[in-house]
C-alpha cells in the first residue's frame, strides 16, 4: 500500500483512484443495507419465500450466514490450517532438502 | 442423409493426422475436428449403435439416451473452445493431446458396457498426461509422471474390481450396480480416484497447475466430470456419496483460501463444485440428479473460462501466483471482464449459469430433509464466492499494481473466452433455453427464478463480499505467501520418498548379497569344479596306476601337476585324447551291448 506506484509517469487507473475505490466499497454497503432491509420488509409482509427450512424466512439469515461464514472461513484457514500445513514453496524439490520456512 | 459415427472416431483420427500436417493447413484441420464433431452430434438419434462382437461379447459404443447426449454435448462444446484457445501456438502435441483426450472422454460417456468404459476410461489419462508434458517444463514432467502413476493405480483399482465384480456373477452392463462385495467397492474407489474424492484426489490439485495453459482446460473438462457421469449411472442413490460430496464441498475451500497459486486456488474450487454434482448423484432424487447434470454442464462452462482467463494471464505474463500479479485490469482488459463473468458463474449470481443448476441440488437436499448437508452446501457456496469469486480476479486483476504492463490476450484465446462467456450468461438467464429441456428427468422441474431466492441468494453473496472487503481492510486477511500446503499428495511425493528410502537398500540390499552370492562365490565355485574336477578326476585315476609302475613320490607329484596344468588348459597330447575317445567309444559298446541283452 505505501509502496511507489511502478509507472510514476501514467495517470493511475480507474481502480487506483483512493476515491473510487471508497464508492465501489460504499456501494457494496448499500447493497447490503437494502438487502438487509428488503429481508425485513417480507418478513413483515408476510411475504411467503417458499422456503424449506423456517429459519430461511428469518430477517437477514443468508445475510449473517455469508458474513459469518466467510470470516470463520478465514479466520480457520489462517490461524488452524495454515500453521498446520505450510511448509516452503520447495518444499517438494531437491530430495526433500528444500527448506521447511516459507518466504514472505 | 450421412450416417452419424462413433464421436471418438472422428477426434482420434484427427489426433493421428493433425500432428502430420504444417503451418496453417495444421491449425484449420485440427478447428475442423471439433466442427465435425459438432455436426455429428446432430446425427446421433437415441438409441443403442455400434455394436461391436469381441469373443462372446459385443461391446456397445454408442448407447445416446438424455444423459450421455448432455455430457456429449458439452464435451463437444468444450472441444471446440479448447482447441480454438490453443490453435494460435499451433504445436502439434498440444493439438492432438487436446482431441485425443476429448475424444476419449466421449468414448466413456457413449459406452454402453463397462469393458468398452474400462478402455475409455484408461486411455483418459493418456490424454491427460500429455497434456501435462505440453507445458515442457521440468516441473510438468514430473508432475505427468505423478499424475500418471496415480491414474495406473485408480485403473487398476478398477480393472480389479470389475475381474471381482464379473467372477462374483455381476454383468457387465453399464447400469446401476450395487455396492455389495468386494468387487463394487474396489469399483466404487475406482471411479473415486478420478473423481477427486478426498485422500484419493490430491492429484487434481497437485499436477493441474504444472499443465499447459490450454491443457489444464480440457483436464478441467473431462476426467472429473466423467467420473460424475459414470457414478451416476452406477452408483445413484448411493448414500456414502452425500458425506462423500460434503467433504469435497467444504475441506477444499479453506486450503483456497491461503493458496498463492491462482490455478490452485481453481483446482480447489474446481474440487468443491464437482462435491455439490457427487451430493446430488447420492440423494438420486430426479431432482437431485437433474442438478447434477445441468450443475456439471455449467461448471465445465464456467471452469474453463476462469482457468482459460488465468491461462492468458500466464501466456502474457509468464506469472500464476497472486504475490507476482495484480493491477492487470489495465493490460488486459477483456481477459479481466471475461474472468469476472466466470467468477460470477462460479458464485451462482443470478443471470449467471451458476445460479440456475447449484441451487437444484441445494433444493433437493433440502427436500430430502438433509438440513446438516444443505447448511454444509450453503456454507461452500458462500465460501466458493470468497476464494474462487473474489480472489482470482481481485488478485490477478486488482489488488495492488504489480508493475506488470502487457498486451491484451491474443484474439484466438480472447474469441474462446467469449464464447464461452457468452453461454455462461445465455445458460444463467436463459435455462429454459436449451439446458432444462436436455435434462434427463423430465418430471423434476425447478424454477430457479423466484423474488425469494434471487433475493436470497443476492444476500448471501453481498454479505460474503462484505466480509472479505471488511477482512481485507482491517488486514485480517491472510497475506498471499509464497509456500506449500501440505495434501494428501505428500502421501505419495514424500511417501514415495519414504519408500525409496525403505526399498532401496532392502531391495538394491538384498539385490547386492544375491550379487556377491552367485557372482563372487558360487559362479566362482561352479568354474572351479568344471575346471579342476576332470584334473582332480584324472589325478585320481592315474595315482595307482603310477605307484604300480613304481614312480617316485616326486615323480608322482610333478606328474599330477602337469595333469592338472593340462586339463585347466584342456591341452592333452593326441595320443592321449584319442586313447581316451576310444575307451568312451568302448565304455558306450558295453553299455549298449547290456541294454540289448535285457
Amino acid at each position: 500500500m505505501t509502496t511507489p506506484p511502478p509507472h510514476p509517469t501514467e495517470p493511475p487507473g480507474w481502480f487506483d483512484r483512493p476515491e473510487n475505490v471508497r464508492r465501489v466499497i460504499f456501494g457494496l454497503f448499500g447493497a447490503c443495507a437494502f438487502f438487509v432491509l428488503l429481508d425485513v420488509g417480507f418478513w413483515l409482509s408476510g411475504f411467503d419465500k417458499h422456503p424449506h427450512f423456517r429459519w430461511e424466512q428469518w430477517p437477514g439469515f443468508y445475510a449473517v450466514y455469508g458474513f459469518v461464514a466467510c470470516v470463520l472461513l478465514v479466520l480457520i484457514a489462517k490461524h488452524v490450517l495454515r500453521p498446520l500445513v505450510m511448509r516452503g514453496e520447495d518444499y517438494y524439490d531437491n530430495d526433500g532438502k528444500g527448506g521447511d520456512e516459507p518466504h514472505a | 442423409m450421412p450416417e452419424a459415427v462413433p464421436p471418438f472416431v472422428i477426434y482420434l483420427i484427427g489426433a493421428a493426422l493433425v500432428p502430420l500436417l504444417s503451418g496453417r493447413v495444421r491449425q484449420v484441420a485440427a478447428l475442423l475436428v471439433p466442427v465435425l464433431g459438432m455436426a455429428n452430434f446432430f446425427l446421433i438419434d437415441a438409441g443403442t449403435h455400434w455394436t461391436v462382437p469381441l469373443l462372446d461379447f459385443e461391446l456397445i459404443l454408442g448407447r445416446a439416451d438424455a444423459r450421455s447426449l448432455l455430457f456429449l454435448n458439452i464435451f463437444t462444446v468444450l472441444s471446440f473452445v479448447g482447441i480454438l484457445y490453443i490453435l494460435r501456438d499451433n504445436r502439434p502435441l498440444d493439438l492432438a493431446a487436446g482431441l485425443l483426450y476429448s475424444g476419449c472422454a466421449m468414448g466413456v460417456v457413449m459406452a454402453g458396457d463397462l469393458v468398452t468404459l474400462f478402455l475409455f476410461w484408461e486411455m483418459l489419462t493418456l490424454g491427460a498426461t500429455l497434456c501435462l508434458l505440453a507445458r515442457r517444463t521440468a516441473a510438468s514432467a514430473q508432475a505427468a509422471y505423478r499424475y500418471l502413476l496415480v491414474h495406473v493405480m485408480g485403473g487398476v483399482l478398477l480393472l480389479a474390481g470389475l475381474a471381482l465384480h464379473l467372477a462374483g456373477g455381476g454383468s457387465l452392463a453399464f447400469d446401476r450396480i450395487d455396492l455389495e462385495g468386494p468387487g463394487a467397492l474396489l469399483i466404487f474407489l475406482g471411479f473415486g480416484v478420478n473423481c477427486a474424492w478426498p485422500l484419493l484426489g490430491a492429484w487434481l490439485t497437485d499436477t493441474y497447475p504444472e499443465a499447459s495453459i490450454g491443457g489444464v482446460v480440457f483436464m478441467a473438462t473431462f476426467t472429473t466430470k466423467t467420473a460424475v457421469y459414470v457414478l451416476s449411472r452406477t452408483f445413484p442413490g448411493e448414500p456414502s456419496l452425500i458425506w462423500i460430496g460434503m467433504a469435497m464441498a467444504t475441506i477444499p475451500i479453506f486450503y483456497a483460501v491461503i493458496e498463492n497459486d491462482l490455478r490452485r486456488v481453481l483446482a480447489y474450487s474446481l474440487i468443491n463444485q464437482v462435491g455439490f454434482m457427487v451430493v446430488g448423484v447420492g440423494l438420486g432424487t430426479p431432482l437431485s440428479l437433474n442438478g447434477t447434470y445441468a450443475h456439471a454442464y455449467c461448471h465445465i462452462l464456467y471452469k474453463a473460462l476462469l482457468f482459460m482467463s488465468i491461462g492468458s494471464v500466464i501466456y502474457r505474463t509468464g506469472r500464476s501466483k497472486a504475490t507476482e500479479l495484480g493491477g492487470l485490469y489495465r493490460s488486459m482488459p477483456w481477459t479481466c471482464l471475461f474472468c469476472c463473468v466466470g467468477a460470477a458463474s462460479i458464485s451462482a449470481f443470478p443471470l449467471f449459469s451458476g445460479f440456475v443448476s447449484k441451487s437444484m441440488i441445494m433444493s433437493a437436499a433440502a427436500g430430502e430433509g438433509h438440513t446438516l448437508v444443505w447448511l454444509a452446501l450453503l456454507f461452500a457456496s458462500a465460501g466458493v464466492f470468497h476464494h474462487a469469486g473474489i480472489k482470482i480476479p481481485f488478485f490477478a486483476f486488482f489488488s495492488h499494481d504489480s508493475g506488470i504492463r502487457c498486451q491484451e490476450a491474443p484474439l484466438n484465446q480472447l474469441l474462446a473466452m467469449a464464447i464461452v462467456a457468452f453461454l455462461c450468461v445465455f445458460v444463467g438467464t436463459f435455462p429454459d433455453a436449451f439446458l432444462y429441456p436436455m435434462l434427463p428427468h423430465a418430471e423434476a422441474t425447478y424454477v430457479p427464478y423466484t423474488v425469494g431466492h434471487v433475493a436470497d441468494q443476492l444476500s448471501l453473496l453481498l454479505f460474503s463480499a462484505l466480509a472479505f472487503t471488511l477482512l481485507m481492510r482491517a488486514g485480517l486477511y491472510p497475506a498471499e505467501i509464497r509456500s506449500t500446503n501440505l495434501d494428501a499428495d505428500w502421501l505419495y511425493r514424500k511417501g514415495g520418498r519414504l519408500a525409496y528410502r525403505v526399498f532401496d537398500p532392502l531391495l538394491n540390499g538384498l539385490n547386492r548379497a544375491a550379487a556377491r552370492l552367485v557372482v563372487g562365490r558360487i559362479v566362482p565355485a561352479v568354474s572351479r569344479f568344471f575346471a579342476h574336477g576332470p584334473a582332480r578326476f584324472a589325478a585320481a585315476a592315474l595315482t595307482p596306476a603310477w605307484r604300480i609302475a613304481g614312480l617316485s613320490d616326486d615323480e608322482i607329484s610333478r606328474r599330477r601337476d602337469q595333469v592338472y596344468l593340462r586339463c585347466e588348459r584342456g591341452a592333452f597330447p593326441i595320443g592321449v585324447t584319442a586313447c581316451l575317445a576310444v575307451f568312451l567309444l568302448a565304455l558306450l559298446f558295453i553299455v549298449s551291448t547290456l541294454n540289448h541283452r535285457h
